[in-house]
C-alpha cells in the first residue's frame, strides 16, 4: 500500500482568503428574461441571476455558490494563479481569430457583369447579356490569378461571380486552368465555386465542373409565383429553368455540391413557411434567408420591394420556428445564417464566413477581382463602386498584393473594421459572435464606422442573437439537438447525446 | 487472468533478461542469440548442446535435461503458461523467480518507468515510493530491443515517467530505433511539461507517442484536491498545451468517483472548448487498489448512480467529434446506446468477472472487473444481460 500519508481537504488547495480575478466579459439583458447573459472574449457564455452578476462584479460572489464554479469553468473568473486560465483564453482567442493568419482565403472573380435576368433587387447592377465589354479580359484574369497566389493562405477558394458568370464560361475555364497550373508548385488547398442562375448550364460545363470538384451556388426565392415575381426573365420561366438547372447539376455533381439561397423581398415576408417548404420539397438541407442588401438596383427599388428590420425579424422568427418544427418531425433542414451564428456561439472554432468577422472580412478574408481589372475588398465594395463610391477599391490587378494591402481602402477597413474598437460594438454581449461591416456602414450611414443605434445591420443581428439566445436559455432538448446537428454537420438522428 | 510471475528451477550464473522463442523463430536470427532462450517445451526434439554452440543464451524445458551447453536453463515452472514463445522474461537464479515483462499478444504491454511520483492522487492504484529506481531505465533499455517488432502499441506507466528526465529520452529513443512502427502510450500527469524545457525529454517521441494526461476537473481547486498537489491543474494544462504545440498527441483521462462526477458534464464542455485538439478522452471507472481503498469513503459512487451523467458527458464529446471511450464500467450498468463507447479496458492480468456474469450474453464484449474489486466495490446494478433485457 505504500507510505501512510495525510491527505488534505479541498480547502487546502484554495486561497486562504476568498477572492478571484475577473476576466474580460460583457453582458446583456434579454427582453422578457430574468437571467442575464454573460459572454466572454472567446465566445463562451453563461446565464446567471442578476444578483450573481452584481456579486461577481463586486468581488463578493460566494465560492460555494453554483454560479461560482460555472463562471470559473468558462473563464469569467480566475481563482489563484491565473496562468493556466490566461493560457487557455489566449489559445481560444487565437483559434477564433485564426482566419487572420493566412490573409484572404476567398477570391471572387467577376468574370462577367452580363446577365439575362432583370431582378429588381439586383445588387450588382448587371448589364444586358450581349455587352461583351463587361467580360473580364484574359490578361486581367491572368493578373488576378497572380495576385491570388501572392496571398499566404494555405486554403484558397476561387469563386466565380457575375452578372451571370456562365455567360463567360471560357474565362472560368481559363482561370481554372491557370490556377491549377500554378498550384502544381504552390500546393495550396484550392476549391472552386460558381454563383450562377444555372440557366446556361450544359453538358460541357458540367463535365468540367465535375472534373474539378466545383460547387454551384444559385438563387431560389421560393415557389414559382414568388421566384418569378422577384427574378424576372424574358421567357417568364426563371423558376422552372432554375429547378431544371439544379436537377442537372445534382445529377452530374451530387446533391452536396449544389446550394441555394433566397433573397427576401417585401412580397416574400408574408410567406416564411412556403419558402422553407419549397426548399424541403426540392431536397435542400439548407435554406439561407437573406434580406435585401442596400446596394445596386436594390437601392432604387427600395420603395417598391423594401421593408424595415422589424418586418424582417418577424418573418425570420416565424421561418425559424417552422424550421425547428420540421427538424423535430424528422426533416433535416437548417437556416444557413443561423447555423453560422450558432457555430460561433457553440463551438470554439471560427467559420469560413467572411461577411461577419472582426476584423472585417473585407480585404482581410476576401478579395474581389472585377471584370474591369479593379480589385475590391469585398463583393459589397464592388457593388458600392458600381454606384459611384470607390472607397473600397484597393487598386488594379496589375499592382502587387503588397501595394493593394497598403492602399487607402485597406486603411479605411482597418480603421473601422475592428468591432472590439467600435462604439456600440465594444461593449455588446454579442460581439464575440458578430462582426464589423464598414462597407455596409458606409453604404447606409455615410461613414465606415457607422452609428449602431440607427444601424439596420446592428438591429438585424441583435434581433437574431436575442432569438437564438432565447432558445439557448430555454434549452429545449429537441431544439438543442437540432442546433448541435447544424453546428457539427451531422444528422440529427445520428447524435447520441444532443444537448448543447 | 494469467499471472505475471511464477517460480521454477533457474540455472544461471546471474539474473538475466531473455527473449523466449520457439526453435524456428530463434533460428531466424531476428534477435541476437545471446539474448534468446529457446523454448523447447512444445517443439520437436532438439539437441540442446548444438544451441549452446550456436550462441543461444538459454533454454526453457519441461524438466531437467541431461546435457546442454547454454548459460541459462529454466525448467519445472510451477505455472508453465506464464512463459510462452515471444515473451520476454527476467529469471533469477537464487529465488527461481521467473517474471514476465512482455507478453506476446496481450491486450496491453506496459513499461513500468518508475515508482516515484510528484502527485499523490486520492485514488492512486499504484501508490508511489521514493525509491532510487534508476536501474529501471537500464532494464527498459535492455528490454526494448527484445520486444516484438510488429507490436502496434507499447504503454509506459509509473509512477510519473517524466521524473526519469534524460532516462525517459533514452527509452523513447530506443523505442524509436528498435520499434519504428510501434506507437507509445505514456501515462503522465503532464506537470513536468509545464516547463517547456522538459519537452526535450519527449522529443524523440513526436509522431509516435500519445501522452495520456489526467484532468479531474474543469476548475483548478477540485483537480488539485484529487491529485493532492497545489498547482497541479495549472501545470497539467500548461503541459498539455506545450505537448500539443510541440506536435505531440494528447489523451485526456478522467477517473470517475464522488469527487469528479458532480462536474462531469461541464468538464466535457471544458475539454471541447479548451482542448478540442486532443486525440482521445477516456472516462474511467475507479480501480480499487492502493489509495483508492484508503479513501473509499470519499470516493465511492455506485456506477449505476453516475451512469447517466457519464453517458451525457461521453456523448457531449463524441457528438462534437472528439473520440471518447468509457473504461472499466461494465456493460450492464450502462445504457445500451453507450455500449459502442465502452472498451475492454482492463489488462488481461488484472481482469475478472463476477459470479453473476456467468449467464451474461455480452460478457465477451465487456470489460468485466478489476480482480482487486471485492464485493464492496461492485455496483448493485451488476446483472447478466440476456436477450431483449438490456442494461439501463
Amino acid at each position: 500500500m505504500g507510505e501512510r500519508i495525510a491527505f488534505k481537504e479541498m480547502a487546502a488547495f484554495r486561497p486562504v482568503t476568498p477572492g478571484y480575478a475577473l476576466m474580460p466579459f460583457r453582458f446583456a439583458r434579454l427582453p422578457g428574461r430574468q437571467e442575464v447573459l454573460l459572454t466572454n472574449e472567446v465566445g463562451e457564455f453563461a446565464f446567471v441571476a442578476d444578483a450573481d452578476l452584481r456579486a461577481l462584479v463586486a468581488g463578493t460572489l460566494d465560492r460555494g455558490a453554483p454560479a461560482y464554479d460555472e463562471l470559473a469553468s468558462r473563464h469569467f473568473l480566475a481563482e489563484g494563479n491565473p496562468g493556466a486560465v490566461t493560457r487557455m483564453l489566449a489559445a481560444k482567442y487565437r483559434t477564433r481569430k485564426s482566419a487572420l493568419r493566412g490573409g484572404p482565403a476567398l477570391h471572387l472573380f467577376v468574370t462577367s457583369l452580363r446577365c439575362d435576368h432583370s431582378c429588381a433587387y439586383c445588387q450588382v447592377s448587371r448589364q444586358s447579356p450581349d455587352k461583351s465589354r463587361y467580360d473580364m479580359s484574359p490578361a486581367t484574369a491572368r493578373a488576378a490569378v497572380d495576385r491570388m497566389f501572392e496571398v499566404a493562405s494555405p486554403a484558397l477558394t476561387v469563386e466565380f461571380q457575375g452578372g451571370e458568370p456562365l455567360l463567360a464560361f471560357d474565362r472560368i475555364r481559363q482561370v481554372t486552368d491557370l490556377v491549377l497550373e500554378r498550384n502544381q508548385a504552390e500546393k495550396r488547398d484550392v476549391s472552386f465555386v460558381v454563383t450562377s442562375t444555372l440557366h446556361q448550364l450544359d453538358a460541357g460545363m458540367l463535365a468540367f465542373f465535375r472534373q474539378h470538384g466545383f460547387k454551384l451556388s444559385t438563387s431560389l426565392d421560393g415557389p414559382a409565383w414568388l421566384h418569378d415575381a422577384n427574378r424576372p426573365t424574358p421567357g417568364r420561366d426563371g423558376h422552372a429553368r432554375t429547378l431544371a438547372g439544379i436537377a442537372l447539376a445534382r445529377e452530374w455533381l451530387g446533391d452536396a455540391q449544389v446550394a441555394a439561397l433566397t433573397t427576401l423581398t417585401r412580397r416574400s415576408l408574408d410567406h416564411p413557411e412556403a419558402i422553407v417548404d419549397h426548399y424541403v420539397e426540392n431536397s435542400f438541407r439548407s435554406v439561407f434567408l437573406r434580406p435585401l442588401s442596400p446596394y445596386g438596383f436594390a437601392v432604387r427599388a427600395e420603395r417598391r420591394i423594401g421593408y424595415g428590420t422589424a418586418d424582417f425579424l418577424a418573418f425570420y422568427r416565424r421561418a425559424f420556428a417552422h424550421i425547428l418544427r420540421l427538424n423535430r418531425e424528422g426533416t433535416r433542414i437548417d437556416e444557413a445564417y443561423a447555423a453560422i451564428l450558432l457555430t460561433h456561439i457553440l463551438s470554439p472554432f471560427p467559420t469560413g464566413y467572411v461577411d461577419l468577422r472582426s476584423p472585417a472580412g473585407a480585404g482581410l478574408g476576401v478579395l474581389v477581382y472585377n471584370y474591369d481589372g479593379s480589385v475590391y475588398a469585398s463583393d459589397e465594395g464592388r457593388m458600392l463602386a458600381e454606384m459611384g463610391d470607390t472607397t473600397f477599391r484597393l487598386g488594379s490587378v496589375h499592382q502587387p498584393w503588397q501595394e493593394l494591402a497598403g492602399s487607402d481602402a485597406m486603411a479605411t477597413i482597418l480603421g473601422a473594421g475592428v468591432a472590439e474598437a467600435l462604439p456600440g460594438c465594444a461593449d455588446c454581449a454579442f460581439l464575440p459572435y458578430c462582426g464589423a461591416d464598414p462597407v455596409h456602414a458606409l453604404a447606409t450611414q455615410g461613414d465606415p464606422v457607422g452609428h449602431r443605434p440607427t444601424s439596420a445591420h446592428c438591429a438585424k443581428h441583435t434581433g437574431i442573437f436575442q432569438m437564438l439566445f432565447d432558445y439557448l436559455a430555454d434549452g429545449d432538448p429537441g431544439t438543442m439537438r437540432t442546433f448541435l446537428s447544424w453546428v457539427t454537420h451531422q444528422d440529427r438522428d445520428s447524435l447520441a447525446g444532443g444537448a448543447c | 487472468m494469467l499471472p505475471l510471475h511464477t517460480h521454477g528451477i533457474v540455472a544461471a550464473p546471474v539474473p538475466a533478461l531473455l527473449k523466449v522463442l520457439g526453435i524456428a523463430e530463434a533460428l531466424s536470427g531476428a534477435y541476437p542469440p545471446g539474448k534468446v532462450a529457446v523454448d523447447l517445451r512444445d517443439g520437436p526434439e532438439v539437441d540442446a548442446t548444438a544451441l549452446g554452440a550456436a550462441g543461444f543464451a538459454g533454454i526453457v524445458t519441461d524438466g531437467p535435461v541431461e546435457r546442454h551447453a547454454v548459460p541459462v536453463h529454466v525448467h519445472s515452472l510451477r505455472d508453465g503458461a506464464v512463459v510462452a514463445p515471444g515473451d520476454v522474461v527476467r529469471v533469477r537464479p537464487g529465488t527461481g523467480m521467473v517474471s514476465n515483462l512482455f507478453r506476446r499478444g496481450a491486450n496491453a504491454n506496459t513499461l513500468f518507468a518508475t515508482e516515484r511520483c510528484n502527485s499523490r492522487c486520492l485514488m492512486c492504484s499504484q501508490p508511489p515510493r521514493d525509491d532510487n529506481d534508476g536501474w529501471r531505465v537500464r532494464e527498459m533499455l535492455e528490454l526494448v530491443p527484445l520486444l516484438d517488432r510488429d507490436l502496434p502499441w507499447l504503454g509506459m506507466s509509473g509512477g510519473e515517467p517524466t521524473l526519469l528526465g534524460d532516462g525517459l529520452r533514452e527509452v523513447i529513443g530506443a523505442v524509436a530505433t528498435h520499434l519504428p512502427s510501434t506507437g507509445l502510450h505514456i501515462l503522465t500527469n503532464g506537470r513536468t511539461f509545464a516547463d517547456p524545457g522538459a519537452l526535450r525529454w519527449a522529443a524523440p517521441g513526436v509522431g509516435r507517442t500519445v501522452w495520456a494526461v489526467p484532468l479531474y476537473s474543469d476548475v483548478s481547486w477540485r483537480h488539485d484536491h484529487v491529485v493532492q498537489a497545489e498547482g497541479g491543474f495549472d501545470q497539467a494544462v500548461q503541459g498539455i498545451y506545450n505537448l500539443a504545440e510541440a506536435g505531440h498527441r494528447v489523451e485526456i483521462r478522467m477517473v470517475l468517483h464522488a469527487l469528479t462526477v458532480p462536474r462531469l458534464k461541464p468538464f466535457a464542455e471544458f475539454v471541447w472548448r479548451n482542448m478540442p485538439f486532443v486525440d482521445h478522452v477516456a472516462l474511467m471507472g475507479l480501480e480499487p487498489m492502493g489509495y483508492a481503498k484508503v479513501n473509499r469513503d470519499q470516493l465511492w459512487l455506485d456506477p449505476l448512480d453516475y451512469a447517466s451523467d457519464l453517458v451525457d458527458a461521453a456523448f457531449h464529446l463524441h457528438d462534437r467529434g472528439i473520440r471518447t471511450s468509457i473504461y472499466n464500467v461494465p456493460l450492464c450498468v450502462l445504457p445500451r446506446a453507450a455500449w459502442p463507447l465502452a472498451q475492454q479496458s482492463i489488462s488481461d492480468w488484472k481482469n475478472t468477472f463476477a459470479p453473476a456474469c456467468g449467464g451474461c450474453d455480452v460478457r465477451g464484449r465487456c470489460c468485466g472487473f478489476f480482480a482487486s474489486a471485492g464485493e464492496g466495490w461492485r455496483s448493485r446494478g451488476i446483472k447478466p444481460v440476456n436477450g431483449g433485457h438490456h442494461g439501463g
